[in-house]
C-alpha cells in the first residue's frame, strides 16, 4: 500500500516539481519554523543552566564522543550486545542487507502463522522496505504511529524523519482518513472534522482493534546498550509501548550503528534527542527491554542486527561520522533547501542534509545518478552542522562525497563540467593566464547579457540578472595606478 | 587572541599585510578591492597586492575536483608565504583557505604543501576580523548617509565565526542607519555551483531572501561577500527592486570627503 522510492529522478528534477507546489512550501515553512523555535528555546534553557552558558555545546561534545567510541570499537560492542541479548533469552540474527533482514522477519512471522504485524515507527524498516517485502509474503504490516498511518493510508511516501507526513495539512489528513480507513479496518466516523484532537481520536479507534488483535510486533530501536543487552525506543504517542508489550512475539530490526556501550553513556543521548527532534525536554514514552521477561510482555524476542551498507560507511574516514546520527531530524528543520523542496525530492526515507550524505555512504557512489546528485543538493550553508546534536560536520562530508562522485565518474569522455574545471584550474594556477582571461570578462558578460538562453547560462538568467560588465580588473587598475598611488588620469577610482 | 597572530610592529620587523582580492572581485568588482586599499591605508596599513595571486580554489573543491585544486592552492601558499597577514574582502574565500586548503594538501600527498598550508591558512583573515582583531578598531571613521540592512553570509558566520564584528563596524559608521533583517542567518541560496546545478532551489531561496530585504525598507543591502551579492543583486534587479547591493568594504571606505 505504501509507495517506494525506487526509480526517483535526480534531485534537481524532483526539486523543481516540489518547488511548484505552493501548498507544500507553505506546510513545510510553517511546520519546520515551529519546531525550530521550540528547539532554540530549549537550547537557551540548557545554556542558562550554568554560568558559562556553554552546557549545550558540552552536551553535544559528550554525545558525539559516546557515538564515536561505540563506532571505533563496533565489533567488540556488537559481540557484547549479542552475548547479553542471548543471555537474556533473545534470539539474535545478523543481516548483511535488506533482503536478508526482510527474510528473517518473514520467517519468524510464518513460524507463528500470523498474517499481520503491528509496527512501531522505525526508519530502518523503511530503509529496507520491510512492509512491501511482508506484503509479498501475504503478511500485512500496520503502521501505528499517527504520521506513519497517514502516509500508509494515503499510499504516500514519508518526507521527514520525525514527521513523515509533514507535507500534509489537516484537511488533507481528514480526507485520507475518510476515504481509506474503512479499507483496512474500522472506518473513520462520517462526521470527522479536521480538528487535530478529533483526527487523533479517529486514529486511536482505528488502531485499537489492531493492537488488541496482533500477535506479533516489529520495531526498530533508537539505542542498543551493549553491556546489558537492552534495547531502547523513544516515542511520543504510546503506540510503541502498545506494540512492545501486547503481542507475544517481538522482532526488532536494529542498524549496527545504534549500539551504545553502557547505560551511563545513554545519558547525554537521551537529553540531546528529544530537545533536537521534537523540541521537548523529554519525550513522553521511553521503553527499554532486555530480552524476555517471563510472564511480562512478549515471550519470544528477536533482534535482527543489520549492516546494509553501514560497514561501507564505517570504512569512509570522512563519512563515518554520519553513523553517529540519532535520527533527530534537526538538520532537516534548519535546512533552507529542505524547507523549500520537502523530503520526497531526496528520493529516500532519509531526506534532508543527513540523507544527502547517508544515502551515498550506504549505497556507494558512481552507479546511480539519483544517489550521485544528493551531495550537490546543498548550498553548503552549514546550518545543519550547527544544529546537529552529535556534531556531524555535514558540509565537510558533502564536499568529500562530491569528490568521490567526481572520482568515480572519471574515465571515458570528460563532461563539460570537468573540462570547465580543468580550464578554470589552469587559469587559476597562473596569474598571467588569469589576467589574460580577465581582459575578456567585460566582453563575456556583455555577450551573456545578449544571449541569456545559452546552455549553462539559462539556470542563472531565468530569474537573475547578470552583474554590470567591468571596465577594468583590479589587477589592471593596480598596475596602471601603482595601487592608486600614481595620479589616475581618468579622474577617480572606478 | 588574534587568530594566527604573528609579530607586532617592532623596530626590526614591520608587519607585512597582503590583500587577497579574490578572483571574483579581481574580475568583476575592482571597486571592492580598491575600497579595501583605501580603507587600510587610512588606518595606517600599507597593504601589498602580490600579483601572482589568483583564487582560493573553492570553486573546484566545492564541486568535487580536488586534484584540479592542488596547483591553485600551491600558488596561494607560494604567493602569500612572506606575509604576516593576508586580508580578504570575502568570508567565503577566507573560509575556504582556513578550512579546505588542508583537505586539498592532503589529497596532493605532498607533506611540504601540507606544512605550507598550515603556515598560511591561519594567517588569512576576512576583512572584519582583521579590522577588529588585529587593528583593534570598530570605528573606521566612515560616513555613509543611507539606511542599510546587513546579510551575514553563511561562510563568514558559520565557517569563520565572525560573529557581530561586521555589525559593530557598521554601527559606528556616521550617517548610517542599520535596519534588522528578519531571518538574517538563513542562506541566500547562492552556494557556488549550487546556483547553477540546483538553479530552481537556489532561486527560490534568493527570492525569499530578496523579499525580506525589501520588506526592511532599506536602500542598501550590505554583505561581506560579492558572490552572494551577485546572486541577490541579480534577483533584486530582475524584480526592479529599489534596493542596491554594496560590499561592506565599500561602505567602510566611504568618508564625507570621498565619494559614495
Amino acid at each position: 500500500m505504501t509507495g517506494t522510492f525506487v526509480g526517483m529522478p535526480k534531485f534537481p528534477v524532483a526539486a523543481r516539481e516540489a518547488l511548484g507546489d505552493a501548498q507544500l512550501r507553505h506546510n513545510l515553512a510553517h511546520a519546520t519554523g515551529t519546531i525550530r523555535g521550540k528547539r532554540l528555546r530549549l537550547i537557551d534553557e540548557v545554556n542558562a543552566s550554568t554560568p558559562e552558558g556553554t552546557a549545550w555545546e558540552e552536551l553535544r561534545l559528550a554525545g558525539a564522543a559516546v557515538k564515536e567510541r561505540a563506532l571505533l570499537s563496533l565489533g567488540d560492542q556488537l559481540e557484547q550486545l549479542e552475548a547479553n541479548l542471548v543471555a537474556n533469552g533473545a534470539t539474535v540474527h545478523w543481516a548483511r542487507d535488506a533482503a536478508e533482514a526482510n527474510a528473517i522477519v518473514a520467517r519468524v512471522a510464518k513460524a507463528h502463522d500470523v498474517d499481520e504485524v503491528v509496527k512501531v515507527k522505525s526508519m530502518v524498516t523503511q530503509e529496507i522496505d520491510l512492509n512491501e517485502a511482508l506484503e509479498a509474503e501475504g503478511i500485512a504490516a500496520w503502521e501505528t504511529d499517527l504520521a506513519e498511518l497517514i502516509v500508509q493510508l494515503g499510499g504516500d511516501l514519508p518526507s521527514h524523519i520525525l514527521v513523515p507526513a509533514i507535507h500534509r495539512n489537516r484537511a488533507e489528513i481528514r480526507d485520507i482518513f475518510l476515504r481509506r480507513m474503512g479499507e483496512t479496518g474500522r472506518p473513520a466516523p462520517a462526521d470527522l472534522t479536521d480538528d487535530p484532537a478529533i483526527l487523533a481520536g479517529a486514529a486511536r479507534e482505528h488502531l485499537r482493534e489492531k493492537f488488541l488483535r496482533a500477535r506479533m510486533a516489529v520495531s526498530g530501536a533508537n539505542f542498543a546498550i551493549a553491556d546489558t543487552g537492552t534495547l531502547v525506543v523513544v516515542e511520543s504517542e504510546g503506540n510503541g509501548r502498545m506494540c512492545l508489550t501486547l503481542p507475544d512475539v517481538l522482532v526488532s530490526v536494529v542498524g549496527i550503528e545504534k549500539v551504545v556501550p553502557t547505560w551511563t553513556e545513554l545519558d547525554p543521548l537521551l537529553r540531546l534527542l528529544p530537545r533536537s527532534s521534537t523540541g521537548e525536554r523529554m519525550n513522553p514514552y521511553t521503553s527499554t527491554w532486555t530480552g524476555v521477561t517471563p510472564g511480562d510482555g512478549p515471550q519470544e524476542v528477536h533482534v535482527v542486527l543489520l549492516d546494509n551498507g553501514r560497514t561501507r560507511a564505517l570504512a569512509d574516514e570522512t563519512g563515518r561520522q554520519a553513523l553517529r546520527c540519532i535520527r533527530c531530524s534537526a538538520c532537516l528543520n534548519v535546512c533552507p533547501v529542505y524547507e523549500r523542496t520537502g523530503g520526497h525530492a531526496y528520493g529516500s526515507v532519509y531526506p534532508g542534509p543527513i540523507g544527502a550524505i547517508l544515502n551515498p555512504l550506504l549505497k556507494g557512489v558512481g552507479h546511480d545518478e539519483q544517489v550521485d546528485s544528493l551531495p550537490y543538493a546543498s548550498s553548503l550553508c552549514g546550518a545543519c552542522f550547527e544544529a546537529c546534536p552529535v556534531r556531524i560536520d555535514i558540509p565537510s562530508v558533502l564536499v568529500d562525497q562530491r569528490a568521490q562522485v567526481v572520482d568515480a565518474r572519471r574515465g571515458g569522455r570528460p563532461s563539460g563540467e570537468e573540462l570547465a574545471m580543468r580550464a578554470g584550474a589552469a587559469a587559476l594556477s597562473d596569474a598571467r593566464r588569469l589576467a589574460l582571461g580577465e581582459r575578456f570578462a567585460g566582453v563575456g558578460i556583455r555577450l551573456a547579457r545578449r544571449l541569456p538562453g545559452l546552455p549553462g547560462l539559462r539556470g542563472w538568467t531565468s530569474a537573475r540578472d547578470l552583474p554590470d560588465p567591468p571596465t577594468e580588473s583590479f589587477r589592471a587598475w593596480w598596475k596602471r595606478t601603482d595601487g592608486g598611488r600614481r595620479p589616475d588620469p581618468t579622474g577617480e577610482q572606478r | 587572541m588574534v587568530p594566527g597572530g604573528r609579530a607586532a610592529n617592532t623596530k626590526e620587523h614591520v608587519v607585512r599585510v597582503a590583500l587577497m582580492v579574490t578572483c571574483i572581485n579581481d574580475a568583476l568588482y575592482a571597486r571592492t578591492g580598491q575600497a579595501v586599499v583605501t580603507l587600510l591605508r587610512r588606518l595606517g596599513v600599507d597593504v601589498a597586492f602580490p600579483e601572482r595571486q589568483t583564487c582560493c580554489a573553492q570553486p573546484m573543491v566545492n564541486t568535487g575536483y580536488l586534484t584540479a585544486a592542488v596547483p591553485v592552492v600551491r600558488n596561494y601558499v607560494d604567493t602569500f608565504a612572506d606575509y604576516d597577514y593576508v586580508v580578504t574582502p570575502s568570508g567565503s574565500c577566507a573560509g575556504s583557505v582556513r578550512h579546505q586548503h588542508d583537505l586539498v594538501a592532503r589529497r596532493s600527498g605532498d607533506p611540504g604543501l601540507r606544512r605550507a598550508v598550515a603556515e598560511t591558512s591561519p594567517r588569512t583573515l576576512e576583512l572584519s576580523e582583521f579590522l577588529v582583531d588585529v587593528l583593534g578598531v570598530t570605528d573606521v571613521g566612515a560616513y555613509y548617509p543611507h539606511t542599510v540592512t546587513y546579510h551575514p553570509t553563511c561562510h563568514s558566520l558559520r565557517m569563520l565565526g565572525v560573529g557581530d564584528r561586521p555589525r559593530m563596524l557598521l554601527e559606528n559608521v556616521r550617517g548610517l542607519t542599520l535596519l534588522d533583517l528578519p531571518g538574517a542567518e538563513e542562506c541566500c541560496g547562492f552556494g557556488g555551483t549550487f546556483a547553477v546545478k540546483n538553479a530552481d532551489t537556489s532561486i527560490a531561496m534568493g527570492v525569499d531572501k530578496a523579499r525580506r530585504v525589501c520588506d526592511t525598507g532599506a536602500e542598501v543591502l550590505v554583505a561581506g561577500d560579492n558572490s552572494c551579492l551577485t546572486h541577490l543583486g541579480g534577483v533584486l534587479t530582475r524584480q526592479r527592486a529599489a534596493v542596491r547591493t554594496v560590499h561592506l568594504a565599500e561602505i567602510l571606505a566611504s568618508t564625507e570627503e570621498g565619494r559614495s
